[in-house]
């Protein structure tokens, strides 16, 4: 009975959802790792037990059910909630620096201690 | 009662501050007058007044005072004790106090540590950091007072937050600060040692001490905040390279190439202005991370309240504190000795160049990767995310030549060495270090590009630490690091190649075979603590050998109402069992996420082990 | 000469952060609805809550001028307090309220909706959650305006209406008209 009762109330302040049809797959996880909760903070999809995080997976389950592969079911979350969903942000004309300015910065310093150092 | 106490004592100690901000001027042009007089009393009151204040505000979350504001939004009667001393810093203002507190004491010690040194040097060096204090004052008296009185005053408080009660998350924020603030006596004595001349062996071997003193402090506040996450947050990951972590480890990366630097500067007399750049941007960074934390900026679990003057009053004290050094450095640029030789390719001081060339590599990376967001959004209007895809596509490829350099660079001698020494032995470690992960790879079917030469540069990394306790040259503290931090390296990758993890929904009584495993869900029960109700379920896990229970709980506490699932994670030597399980909607059934990870137990160890290297080093000079 | 455009470099790009991020302080970190993507897949498929029959979004919109989408759900709080302005904006007369029902169990929905009245013409059921994402929501309750002529989304709502919003979605609706 005590233990009927406590499900009830936790029920009622978090309400989950079951994700009855086995949502146990790889692909899924794999994919809703590089997806943001949006609602929760800073945590991925994956790690998240939010209602929202568990409706992305049942839908990423369901396209990986239809036959969409993994750029399709990005691009379609993109279209529905812009860049900021995907933990992976791709190259384009805002982002080149986020990508190359570590990489310059490397090179730069290796320039400046090959500049300081003598091969003889 | 409390409030005026702790309130009176933060202004008595803002007005030593000013004292002896006003007078360190006049001393300075009096050679030969000694500090210890009535600049050292100054400090200790100034010390004894924020005790004073800090322990007020213990006693008031003890007693549950009500009329503190702070104690009343952050606390509740029901609380275990002990969460209630941490619940002191476990808010905005106490966690201020704290980081205050603990600037003071660290000025002290230096003060009674630094007798011998020149009297110019100390008396800036108190200069600098007595600013730092002052700017803390000011930003805690006049936008997050910990002392705000309550009327009428209410019977209860609305509680801490219960994922912040919790053993390791309570000492996480006071050993992190110790970190953090040590660098602040980095910054204000790198800056002194500028204007009066003295970046040289005795200042680097004077500061040394506390730069290692600050890098194990904050080795160790991350790994616990890493161990937090690992049983609370998420589903057994230990670094999510979240915001507010990127913000703890980009000062890590900083003081990890200073210490490195301070060491050449100490016995070769070489880097002076880098070490200094270094000084200032460890200092930077860490107070970075308080204004990124603080300030509400960044999108991160672990965010405090939101208050954007808060965040101004950071940004411009931050903002100040910069731009003065960035101007001292320039003026004072000159007076570092510059008697620079090139050095040889092939020596311990190309290799040291090396590893603070990767170190900062790695720290823009995490820096660009935290900040690139917020600058493209106020720039752009652009919202983007950094994830974890991010962090490994850009630090993995790296890594690999990392590691090759960090197992040869040590064994070098200073000066000058010869190139074909390291084609010998090591070579051989080398195609041994190829024919292990070969083997590795293909008995757990695993072919990722970068696997491979990974694997063969941690092994070959391994392989050469350990060789290295066979040698008498170097000394053993910097073995023991560089042996943890190999053991790090590989315990993360055999860690992500061989973890199994598996997830279903289950009634009570429900049996699953996962490998060769079978987790059999045997009961349910609810018990009673003193501020919260659980619902603990017991899983049998057996396989054919042996079979271990493991009990994770879902608990719902009143203060305020939350809930949280507490996993449970029985560890061996080989690995983690880590259990967790959520309430579904459905009558009945309830989410299990069973996870194996294996070597999980060595990440802890090896970062104690290359701390310990840090503490014995210290040891070892003061012994 | 070389030292002060260093100097002068270094000093430009510290004021330059300073002011990035003093405006970046200005703005909320959190999700904020995003307009880019105002167009919607009308072909989404949902059941009834009230009939066992399949409908898609493009059927349930041919109305009147407006449509507005309200998804909601008998165990949030914050849908008990919005439920008065939808009352309120359907006496209007000009708008078509669809309720997408979320993550809901039959029996309470139809509760709620006998207990606090029905402001909707139709209201469909999400029980997984997948239609309200499809729609590009964050969760409950959330309101969307759209324009039946050029299906396109107007307004994006995100947490319970209150009045604000309320004079905000009048404004609108007169405007455009």
């Amino acid at each position: 009975m005590k233990i009927k009762i406590l499900v009830l109330i936790i029920f009622y302040l978090i309400s989950f959802f079951n994700l009855s049809h086995g949502a146990n797959s790889e692909k899924v996880d794999q994919i809703s790792k590089n997806l943001r909760c949006l609602i929760c903070q800073g945590q991925s999809v994956y790690d998240s037990q939010s209602d929202f995080a568990l409706s992305m997976k049942i839908l990423i389950q369901n396209k990986i059910d239809e036959g969409k592969n993994d750029e399709q079911i990005y691009d379609f979350l993109k279209s529905k909630y812009g860049e900021w969903i995907v933990y992976d942000p791709e190259i384009r004309k805002n982002t080149v620096l986020l990508w190359v300015l570590p990489l310059i910065l490397f090179v730069f310093g290796g320039i400046l201690i090959f500049r300081k150092v003598s091969i003889k | 009662m409390l409030n005026q106490i702790g309130n009176y004592s933060l202004y008595i100690a803002l007005l030593s501050s000013i004292l002896i901000i006003i007078q360190s001027p006049t001393l300075l042009n009096q050679n030969n007058i000694n500090v210890s007089g009535r600049i050292f009393s100054l400090i200790s009151i100034q010390s004894l007044m924020i005790i004073i204040s800090f322990i007020a505000l213990i006693i008031a979350f003890i007693i549950s005072d009500f009329s503190n504001e702070a104690v009343y939004t952050n606390s509740h009667t029901s609380k275990p004790l002990f969460y209630k001393i941490t619940g002191t810093w476990g808010n905005h203002e106490g966690s201020l106090l704290l980081w205050l507190l603990v600037l003071s004491i660290f000025l002290l010690i230096f003060t009674i540590t630094s007798k011998n040194l020149s009297n110019k040097y100390r008396i800036l060096t108190l200069l600098f950091q007595e600013i730092i204090i002052a700017g803390f004052l000011l930003f805690i008296l006049f936008t997050s007072n910990p002392f705000m009185s309550l009327f009428p005053i209410p019977n209860e408080g609305t509680g801490l937050n219960p994922i912040l009660q919790d053993p390791a998350l309570a000492i996480h924020p006071p050993i992190l600060y110790l970190g953090y603030v040590g660098t602040s006596i980095i910054f204000s004595s790198s800056l002194a040692a500028l204007i009066s001349g003295s970046v040289n062996k005795t200042w680097a071997k004077h500061i040394k001490n506390w730069v290692l003193v600050s890098w194990i402090f904050l080795s160790i506040g991350i790994l616990l905040g890493s161990i937090w996450a690992y049983y609370e947050l998420g589903w057994g990951g230990f670094w999510f390279w979240d915001p507010v972590e990127n913000v703890s480890l980009m000062p890590w990366f900083c003081l990890t190439a200073l210490f490195h630097t301070i060491l050449i500067l100490e016995k070769r007399e070489m880097f002076h202005s880098w070490a200094v750049i270094l000084s200032i941007t460890t200092f930077s960074l860490s107070m970075s991370g308080t204004f990124l934390v603080r300030s509400g900026i960044l999108n991160s679990i672990h965010t405090f309240a939101n208050d954007p003057s808060r965040g101004v009053f950071i940004l411009c004290f931050l903002f100040i504190l910069i731009t003065l050094s960035i101007f001292i450095y320039f003026f004072y640029q000159n007076k570092i000795k510059n008697n620079f030789t090139k050095t040889y390719i092939v020596s311990k001081e190309t290799a040291v160049l090396v590893n603070n060339l990767f170190m900062m590599f790695f720290l823009s990376v995490v820096l660009i990767g935290t900040v690139y967001p917020i600058f493209l959004e106020v720039v752009n209007n652009d919202k983007i995310s950094v994830g974890p895809p991010f962090y490994h596509k850009l630090i993995v490829p790296f890594l690999i030549p990392f590691l090759i350099f960090m197992a040869i660079g040590p064994n070098l001698n200073w000066i000058k060495d010869k190139i074909n020494k390291i084609n010998l032995q090591q070579l051989l470690f080398f195609i041994l270090s190829i024919i292990i992960s070969f083997i590795f790879l293909k008995s757990v079917g695993i072919s990722y590009l970068f696997s491979l030469p990974l694997f063969i540069a941690s092994i070959f990394l391994f392989l050469i630490t350990i060789k290295n306790f066979s040698v008498k040259k170097t000394n053993l503290s910097q073995k023991i690091s560089h042996f943890g931090f190999s053991l790090f390296i590989l315990s993360v990758l055999v860690n992500g190649v061989l973890a199994k993890e598996y997830s279903s929904n289950m009634k009570v009584g429900d049996e699953r075979k996962f490998l060769n495993k079978t987790i059999k869900f045997e009961s349910l029960k609810v018990y009673e603590s003193k501020n919260y109700q659980s619902l603990e379920a017991n899983f049998k896990i057996s396989d054919k050998n042996n079979s271990i229970n493991l009990k994770p709980e879902v608990r719902v506490y009143d203060q305020p109402q939350t809930i949280t699932s507490e996993a449970d994670i029985k560890s061996t030597l080989y690995s983690d069992n880590f259990l967790v399980f959520n309430i579904l909607k459905n009558d009945g059934f309830y989410n299990v996420r069973y996870q194996i990870k294996p070597f999980m137990i060595w990440i802890w160890i090896s970062i104690i082990l290359i701390s310990f290297g840090g503490i014995l080093s210290i040891v070892k000079k003061n012994g | 000469m070389v030292k002060n455009i260093k100097l002068i470099a270094v000093v430009f790009l510290v004021i330059a952060s300073f002011f990035i991020l003093l405006k970046g302080l200005n703005k909320t970190n959190n999700y904020s609805p995003n307009l880019n993507s105002s167009n919607i897949d009308f072909n989404f498929k949902a059941k009834f809550l009230y009939s066992n029959e399949e409908t898609t979004l493009y059927e349930l919109i041919n109305d009147k001028d407006f449509s507005l989408i309200n998804i909601w759900a008998s165990w949030c709080l914050p849908c008990r307090d919005e439920h008065p302005y939808l009352l309120n904006l359907n006496s209007l007369g000009k708008l078509n309220i669809i309720g997408i029902n979320y993550k809901d169990s039959e029996v309470n929905a139809k509760k709620f909706i006998k207990e606090l009245g029905n402001p909707y013409s139709k209201i469909v059921v999400d029980p997984s959650g997948v239609n309200s994402i499809e729609l590009g929501a964050y969760g409950v309750p959330e309101t969307i305006l759209i324009h039946n002529k050029s299906k396109t989304i107007l307004k994006k709502y995100i947490g319970p209406l209150d009045d604000e919003k309320l004079t905000e979605l009048k404004m609108i609706i007169k405007n455009e008209n």
